[in-house]
């Protein structure tokens, strides 16, 4: 009997490090979820004039990126963004997050933009109201104005397809 | 001495000593587990009083002053929903920011104002310490339920 | 195409390690020796294509390849080359790499250094380290690639985080894995001495040296680990019983029991179940440190990754190593028939109880460190076990073992008797008690922990001498004593002088937070610190303020000190860099907090007094090279070929 302790201890441990791994999950279920997606007003990156905020895109389905120059998931992303701008239709805004260092014009005149507009969050309040933890995380919002998913990290075509595709469509978008 | 003694006398001396290994465990985590609460938590008085305690949140922005002896610091911690006076004497983390995320260790002190002995911030500029993330995210989830 | 042909090596490297973990166990099962042959030719194959991955990776950092998004994440154009190179190991993806490097690294030494042993012998242990390799190399491949991509390439990187930017932290996680790895070794060892059924003083005497070896390494990593800590953070600290800390402390409990226990499994073929218990026990401690740094389980200041995927990778591979290795264990611990008898104050008892404290401290690291999880996954709330907690159980459960380590060599193996090491004894105890109890007094009144620290560390060192005296009054000459001799009692020594250095810098240190303007001056401990502003420096990477301080004694200027706050130019992240002024018996020790007003002409400025903190790494010194002595003792050679005619005989029987 004596020489199964060990192993007795060890399953025990596992099943708590099981359960600790799955804890903290990234993927935090947003409290936003079918509520008001919070209200901002931000100037637009690379359009002096232009500001930009929720209320127009009123009774359009819109997807919100948040993103920053200096993070490299985003940059990940970038051309998956990019393809999707180019082969459906619907309009993605580029929440700029944190760009203290002011290059997200330079970046994007350099690769391209995917995005309809890119409200400029320079002292990352708006992301704060959004409740992002981190960049990039993405956000369907509906023709209300209505936050209708949330996704942590960088989108890929995989997870564009299993993720964003069916809800897009099942708001018929 | 009979190999029997022995061996009952080696068991004893074992059960002894990891007697005294409990009870010093025990009483050492009695003394030192440090609870976390989130600001709302606190502000609803659920957190003890006379006993150290954390809290994790956001460094509310605009709420840093320093007090003339230049090393009191007083800000405020937020989880978005309820913000707690925190106040602090000593030099603060080099990631410690206005709107960055910051977990303090201390007391209620008097009028409500949390003391700090230890102010901590994560050693990555993007990352949230998960005690602040917990917090903020618990408060949202409350607001959402809330709104209902 | 670098990083590609590192992909690619890394694909053979992992089918090389499958036939490796597979063939050669075959082979020795049913006796094959065509089939055992292929261990070593895999086993260095394997190093040299993982050494060719190594290498890609270190390449693309050095070039600054932006397009592997491993390098785009963790290094900077403007990053001095030096650094460049070891950001090849600063990220998750590249330790990982490091890791399988170590362990492919420990393969090849033994399928070197193991001719002289029974070739059934040495298919089993390059087996099972092969399995382990397909383990860690498979995590590499499927969730951690370090040759990732990045379409289109990042312009510049996110730069390292500027911590590690410190020559402490280059040679820093090389040593721990060193150690951490090297374990692998005893535990295969173990493994394959508990597949084959022959536990016999033999296999003692071939892990040893191996064991002493990683167990020397280990306790160098760790040192470096503190060493950079003290110096990097700011805070002048050393041991912060941080998660990360700790899964590198609990397999260096469990390997300095099994040292121990493997000497008595040696000598006198007592404790195998037990020490094959505590092989498998301190290499699992390795694994599950691996895991706990990996999985982000564990909030810490310096976890990694925070991906679940990973994380259950980990412990699916955990639960089946360990699991396994412990199935295994239960099936064959009834065959381990344990050896010679001994009495109360034999050589013997006093390992066994050394084990059992040593391993009761581990154990209560562990609760320490696992129970914020424990509570967590149970819904109790989320806590913080602190410092407190540690240093409150640490030090009662560990003093008996420093008390006992002082009679233990001089006690005789088997029968022993009270009153002869009484009167061996009785000086040294009575010169350290008087130690402890005056030495306080004369520094700054009577304290019970400074009364502790101070006795055991004079008593251990006090029995080393004596230890030393007997030897040589029994005819040997210091010289001809043996290296092993040499290496234990170095060791112990430099635990004395660890344990003076503890004793010293945490009951007499002295700190103090100021807001200095210039010239304005603070006094702690007799030092007049004065400070005479700052000025900008730009640095490789960053923009630093860059403080002068003035130190005198007695109206003379001593040293001129320059702590520095730097601006890290990618990051944007600012990092405390203080000045120390080290010195044998005391640092001062000066760190830059935060300007205090716009013109940043007053600052916060943090001083201390620590005394006699370099004791503790020069005490960690002697441990490392005592292990390394007492693993190059020539008996192990003698002895290995001394049997190397019967085993050799008895593996062709079977």
């Amino acid at each position: 009997m004596k020489r199964w302790i060990p192993l007795l201890v060890f399953a025990v441990l596992v099943a708590f490090f099981a359960k600790g791994l799955f804890l903290n999950p990234r993927e935090v279920p947003s409290p936003f979820i079918g509520k008001p997606a919070p209200a901002f007003t931000l100037p637009v990156v690379g359009e002096a004039e232009r500001t930009f905020s929720p209320a127009d895109m009123k009774g359009k389905v819109w997807v919100m990126n948040v993103w920053a120059p200096w993070c490299v998931s985003c940059r990940q992303e970038h051309p998956v963004l990019m393809a999707l701008a180019q082969s459906q239709p619907v309009p993605i805004v580029g929440l700029n997050w944190k760009d203290k260092d002011r290059e997200a014009a330079a970046l994007l005149e350099r690769h391209g933009s995917p995005y309809v507009a890119v409200p400029d969050d320079l002292d990352g309040k708006v992301g704060i109201d959004y409740g992002v933890t981190g960049t990039p995380e993405t956000y369907i919002i509906d023709q209300a104005g209505i936050v209708r998913l949330k996704h942590v990290g960088p989108i890929d075509p995989d997870t564009w397809k299993s993720k964003f595709e069916p809800k897009l469509k099942e708001l018929g978008a | 001495m009979k190999s029997r003694h022995k061996k009952l006398i080696a068991i004893g001396l074992g059960v002894a000593g990891l007697g005294i290994i409990v009870a010093l465990v025990l009483n050492a985590f009695q003394d030192n587990l440090v609870f976390f609460y989130t600001p709302t938590q606190v502000a609803a008085g659920e957190a003890p009083e006379g006993r150290a305690f954390r809290i994790g949140g956001l460094v509310e922005m605009e709420s840093v002053r320093r007090e003339a002896d230049g090393l009191t610091v007083r800000f405020l911690v937020t989880d978005t929903a309820q913000s707690i006076p925190v106040v602090y004497k000593g030099i603060l983390p080099d990631l410690f920011k206005e709107g960055k995320g910051v977990v303090a260790e201390g007391k209620i002190a008097d009028g409500g104002v949390f003391a700090a002995t230890q102010v901590l911030a994560k050693h990555d500029e993007n990352y949230m310490p998960p005690e602040a993330a917990h917090a903020v995210e618990q408060a949202q989830k409350a607001q959402a339920t809330l709104a209902k | 195409m670098i990083p590609e042909l590192g992909h690619f090596v890394l694909i053979i490297a992992l089918v090389l390690a499958i036939i490796q973990g597979t063939l050669p166990l075959i082979g020795a099962h049913r006796g094959n020796v065509a089939l055992m042959a292929l261990a070593r030719p895999t086993a260095q194959g394997q190093f040299v294509f993982i050494a060719i991955a190594f290498g890609c990776l270190a390449w693309s950092f050095l070039v600054n390849d932006f397009s592997v998004e491993n390098v785009a994440r963790n290094s900077f154009s403007q990053l001095p080359e030096v650094y460049r190179i070891t950001a090849t190991w600063g990220s998750h993806e590249g330790s990982l790499l490091l890791w399988v490097l170590m362990l492919a690294f420990w393969t090849m030494a033994v399928s070197v250094f193991s001719r002289h042993l029974p070739d059934d012998m040495v298919a089993r242990v390059i087996g099972v380290m092969g399995l382990i390799s397909v383990g860690f190399l498979a995590f590499l491949l499927l969730t951690s690639n370090p040759f990732d991509r990045l379409l289109p390439p990042a312009p510049d990187g996110r730069d390292m985080n500027p911590l590690l930017q410190d020559w402490g932290m280059i040679i820093h996680p090389p040593m721990l894995y060193m150690g951490y790895v090297g374990f692998a070794v005893a535990f295969a060892f173990a493994i394959a001495a508990l597949i084959s059924g022959k536990l016999d003083a033999a296999w003692a005497r071939w892990s040893r040296p191996w064991t002493t070896v990683a167990w020397a390494f280990l306790t160098l990593g760790i040192a470096l680990g503190s060493w950079w800590a003290y110096r990097e953070l700011g805070w002048g600290g050393w041991w912060f019983w941080d998660p990360t800390e700790n899964a590198s402390f609990m397999p260096w409990l469990a390997g300095t029991a099994l040292i121990h226990s493997l000497a008595v499994t040696e000598k006198r073929g007592a404790f195998k179940a037990w020490t094959v218990l505590l092989a498998l026990t301190a290499f699992s401690l390795s694994l599950l440190g691996t895991f706990l740094v990996r999985s982000g389980v564990l909030s810490s200041v310096h976890a990694f990754a925070t991906d679940p995927t990973r994380g259950a990778f980990i412990l699916g591979f955990l639960a089946v190593v360990i699991g396994g290795s412990l199935v295994l264990f239960a099936w064959r611990a009834p065959k381990m028939l344990t050896g010679g008898s001994f009495n109360w104050f034999s050589r013997e008892a006093m390992l066994l109880a050394n084990n059992v404290i040593l391993l009761a401290a581990m154990g209560s690291v562990l609760l320490g460190t696992l129970y914020p999880l424990f509570m967590d996954a149970l819904g109790l709330g989320k806590i913080s076990v602190g410092p407190p907690y540690f240093n409150a159980v640490f030090v009662p459960v560990m003093a008996p073992a420093l008390f006992l380590m002082g009679i233990g060599p001089l006690a005789r193996w088997r029968d022993a008797s009270l009153p002869d090491l009484f009167t061996r004894l009785k000086w040294a105890l009575a010169v350290a008690v008087a130690t402890g109890l005056l030495l306080p007094l004369t520094l700054d009144g009577f304290n019970p922990w400074a009364t502790l620290g101070f006795a055991l560390a004079a008593w251990i060192l006090l029995t080393v001498l004596i230890g030393f005296r007997e030897r040589m009054r029994n005819g040997a000459r210091l010289a001809s004593l043996p290296r092993a001799f040499w290496g234990m009692q170095m060791a112990h020594m430099g635990l004395a002088l660890g344990v003076a250095g503890i004793t010293l810098v945490a009951n007499y240190e002295q700190e103090r937070d100021v807001r200095m303007n210039i010239g304005d001056h603070t006094t702690l401990a007799g030092y007049t610190f004065t400070f005479k502003g700052t000025t900008e420096r730009p640095g490789p990477n960053y923009r630093a303020a860059r403080g002068t301080i003035e130190v005198s004694k007695g109206g003379k200027t001593l040293y001129v000190l320059h702590p520095e706050k730097r601006i890290y130019n990618a990051s944007g992240m600012a990092m405390t860099e203080a000045a120390v002024r080290y010195s044998l018996t005391s640092d001062l020790y000066v760190a830059l907090g935060e300007p205090l007003d716009e013109t940043a002409k007053a600052w916060a400025v943090r001083v201390y007094h620590k005394p006699f903190i370099n004791w503790l790494w020069i005490g960690a010194l002697f441990l490392v090279v005592g292990g390394f002595l007492a693993a190059s003792d020539r008996r192990y050679r003698i002895a290995v070929k001394k049997l190397e005619a019967p085993a050799g005989a008895a593996a062709q029987g079977a």
